[in-house]
């Protein structure tokens, strides 16, 4: 699991890449809050493209990163979601929740 | 009532994370001999991900303990999942069972028995207080048409 963090104008967007489990997902959690409380952003990009595989863990990354965005009164957009992490975030309906393009 | 294997194998491995990646991979390897489609390979996997996770982290919460991946290939192109621990247990496996619900803290999201019963056919949780839980999952693979 890695992140590649790109600050620019107070946007901030996090590239993700490799396996997104509960081993990842610590790594990818602790990246994240030290990326989102340099930038302090008004809008947060993830980026999916590179990740390889998603389970639950990855719903918990990206609720954390939803509920850190409602704390800085910002936005939250996650992109480039690839098809076996798109049905995994659909089945947990959290399509529902965050703006997924 | 148990039914009896086309083809099975058996694993065990003691409950540290990186074993998460080997677990779903080597369910991904046995079950090749199906001839899944790429759907269904990453549903084994996301769901064996999922239960590997919860013995590794609700099994043994301050300590490392074994966990058996069992396989097993049932008559009609039905594969079985099977992930044991002799950890904690489960108090009330209904609530477990339910969306959002988690013990886990902030790195987990609580969905882990709704990605499981969304990817697989059926999923059966047994579970006693301090002997363990058992996570058996199946899931028929459609058969393909031979060109």
């Amino acid at each position: 699991m890695e992140i590649l963090a790109k600050s620019a104008d107070r946007n901030l967007l996090l590239e993700l890449s490799g396996e997104l489990d509960h081993h990842g997902a610590r790594t990818a959690l602790r990246e994240m809050e030290e990326a989102l409380d340099a930038a302090l952003p008004r809008k947060l990009v993830l980026d999916l493209s590179g990740v390889t595989f998603m389970d639950s863990s990855g719903i918990a990354v990206i609720l954390r990163a939803r509920q850190k965005m409602q704390l800085l009164d910002g936005g939250l957009l996650v992109r480039g979601v690839p098809p076996q992490a798109r049905r995994v975030l659909e089945a947990a309906g959290v399509n529902r929740l965050v703006t997924i393009k | 009532m148990r039914t009896k294997a086309v083809n099975e194998v058996t694993m065990d491995f003691p409950s540290q994370s990186r074993n998460e990646s080997f677990a779903r991979s080597a369910a991904a390897c046995f079950a090749a001999q199906m001839d899944p489609t790429l759907n269904e390979l990453e549903d084994i996997k996301t769901a064996v991900s999922e239960a590997v996770t919860n013995a590794i982290v609700h099994g043994y919460p301050d300590a490392i303990g074994g966990v058996t991946l069992k396989l097993r290939v049932l008559a009609g192109n039905v594969l079985e999942l099977t992930v044991k621990d002799h950890g904690r247990g489960i108090p009330d496996v209904d609530k477990a069972r339910q969306p959002m619900f988690t013990t886990g803290g902030e790195e987990r999201s609580g969905m882990g028995f709704t990605i499981m019963e969304s990817f697989m056919d059926k999923v059966t949780v047994r579970s006693a207080v301090n002997k363990g839980t058992t996570v058996v999952m199946r899931k028929k693979l459609v058969p393909r048409v031979k060109k």
